[in-house]
């Protein structure tokens, strides 16, 4: 892997908005074809890191580069493909029009084959000439994100891209994702769907206050429950305690002469470990 | 150059969609067809007019006015047009989340600048230097007169809309659409006031006024282009007929030489520089 530059490369950021600080020293990074979910409460900086990211705000300081350009250089953009949380499209524009007039500004070959192909994929083939004015949140949010697939992006940043979508809609998200990461292409997902992002990431990484306060992989954060043993005199809790430390605790309890009952390795799930983390707020 | 074309042509795209362009032909139609009626009316009155005045030349007098009153009309429309087709170019658009697809292509802030410049100025001058042109041959049908010059005028008032976009583009990254477009409209605003100011003053013989008009319309060179525009139809004109046109409401007007036009050149530039540096430092 020596040489690629990492997808995104995030260091020190920081961006304060007048006296607010909303991002505090964050380093990420989004390896070649890795899909990182970025989760947080509201008002934690996952939609200004990725703003930076795009080159649509400016860091106060630190640096952040897209394929190793620096971010909102015009080679960092021509490698990403971006959907903000808070979009809309001309209303006058449809559908197969405004992905005509995208490929033009990412100087995609690609023409009407893979405008036909990304419309399928996000379910709406059967109406490319429909007005954007005319279609519903969720459809032009489908728009949205064909429309950042366009030109295969090294990057794609999506914040909260299912924000308006229906559970089919949400499925043909996570497999659409699924199928990019198997062709290479890194994506950073905002969102707070915290089964999704368990369902797809490869890695997550959890801020809050501007901060990271967690990475890794979902399985990983998610272990570390602790073992819960019922025994004669009660339910006793191991919280540091792992899998492969079970024989050795229930050699102890005998030899302390209690009666073991039941045994149970707990697995805190993404959301209890987010909810620790940021404090359920 | 590529992406400011793209840029360009999704304006006008836009402005043909939503019919702009339909509700101005029908009102410049309209704006014309009211004008001749007006030149027909006067010419038939001009005979008389002349009778009585020697030395003054009817046609000459009344066709100059009118066509001054025309072109006072087309910078207004132009002007209009100027800024309804860039109020929320940037800080409009990106408060509602239009721009921030377009920016991060790869396309660069200063050539977005310039792609809805290019469609802005290309719309207006068009318009204004047909609409001027037009009002040139009304006013020829019913009165015997042509105007001293007609390019340098013509192009003069484009030169003059083209101003006023570039203010009206340059205010959109710093002020929302309403705000925008109201400040627009109070230069514009300022910049006639200013002008009327040193026709009464010359009518008046006031340096004072004159002073005020001058600068005034240094800092706002739209004004100082129409003005030369309007001087520039009677350039030849003397005699009593001259007199009579400067004591009318179109008359008078001021010449600013050749330096406007290096300065005007500036003046571009510097509204560029300045639209891109607040534009490049805004987060979207
Ligand atoms: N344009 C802005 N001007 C001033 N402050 C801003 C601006 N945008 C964001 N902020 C502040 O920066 C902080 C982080 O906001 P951001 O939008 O990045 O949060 P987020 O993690 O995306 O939240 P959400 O989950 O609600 O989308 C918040 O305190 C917010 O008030
Ligand atoms: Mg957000």
């Amino acid at each position: 892997m020596a040489g690629v530059p990492d997808a995104l490369a995030v260091e020190d950021l920081r961006k304060r908005y007048g006296a607010n600080e909303a991002l505090k020293g964050v380093d990420l990074t989004v390896g070649e074809g890795e899909l990182v979910g970025l989760l947080g409460p509201n008002g934690a900086g996952k939609s200004t890191l990725v703003k930076i990211a795009c080159g649509l705000v400016q860091q106060t300081s630190g640096s952040a580069a897209v394929a190793g350009a620096p971010a909102g250089s015009l080679p960092a953009n021509r490698s990403l493909g971006y959907l903000a949380e808070l979009f809309r499209f001309p209303d006058w524009l449809a559908a197969d029009e405004l992905l005509q007039l995208h490929q033009k500004l990412v100087e995609s070959r690609g023409g009407a084959a893979e405008r036909r192909e990304l419309l399928e994929l996000v379910g709406l083939g059967e109406v490319p000439d429909r007005r954007v004015g005319q279609m519903s949140k969720g459809m032009q949010q489908r728009l949205g994100i064909a429309q950042a697939m366009l030109g295969e992006p090294k990057l794609l940043m999506l914040d909260e891209p299912t924000s308006a979508l229906d559970p089919a809609g949400r499925r043909t998200v996570r497999e659409l994702l699924e199928t990019l990461r198997s062709r290479g292409v890194a994506v950073l997902l905002n969102s707070h769907l915290l089964s999704e992002v368990e369902l797809v990431c490869d890695r997550v990484v959890m801020i809050a206050r501007g901060e990271v306060v967690a990475a890794g992989a979902p399985e990983e954060l998610s272990r570390a429950g602790g073992v819960e043993v019922t025994t004669g005199r009660g339910v006793r809790h191991f919280a540091q305690a792992t899998r492969e430390e079970l024989p050795r605790i229930v050699r102890e309890l005998v030899a302390e002469g209690e009666d073991v009952y039941e045994i149970r390795v707990l697995r805190s799930s993404l959301e209890d470990v987010y909810l620790e983390l940021v404090g359920g707020r | 150059m590529r992406g400011a074309g793209i840029v360009a042509g999704v304006a006008l795209r836009e402005s043909v969609r939503r019919r702009v362009f339909v509700v101005v032909a029908l009102l410049t139609v309209a704006f014309l067809g009211l004008y001749g009626l007006g030149v027909w009316r006067v010419s038939r009155e001009v005979t008389e007019f002349g009778d009585f005045q020697s030395g003054v030349d009817g046609d000459v007098v009344a066709g100059a006015t009118l066509l001054g009153l025309s072109m006072f009309a087309t910078l207004f429309l132009g002007a209009i047009l100027a800024v309804f087709l860039t109020l929320n170019a940037v800080r409009g658009d990106a408060e509602r989340g239009l721009l921030q697809p377009l920016i991060v292509r790869p396309l660069g802030r200063g050539t977005f600048l310039l792609g809805r410049f290019a469609a802005t100025a290309g719309v207006c001058v068009t318009y204004t230097v047909f609409v001027f042109l037009a009002s040139v041959v009304i006013t020829n049908l019913f009165i015997d007169w042509w105007p001293d010059r007609l390019f340098v005028p013509a192009f003069q008032m484009a030169v003059a809309v083209a101003v006023l976009a570039a203010l009206a583009l340059g205010g959109s990254v710093l002020l929302s659409s309403t705000a925008n477009g109201i400040a627009i409209f109070m230069l514009f605003g300022a910049g006639l006031t200013a002008g009327l100011l040193g026709q009464i003053g010359e009518a008046l013989s006031s340096e004072t006024l004159q002073d005020v008009s001058q600068v005034t319309s240094w800092i706002l060179p739209f004004e100082a282009h129409y003005q030369n525009a309007l001087s520039q139809i009677t350039a030849d004109t003397f005699g009593f007929s001259r007199f009579a046109i400067d004591l009318g409401p179109f008359g008078g007007a001021q010449e600013f030489g050749w330096f406007l036009w290096p300065f005007t050149a500036l003046y571009l530039g510097a509204i560029a520089f300045g639209a891109l540096a607040a534009f490049r430092r805004r987060d979207l």
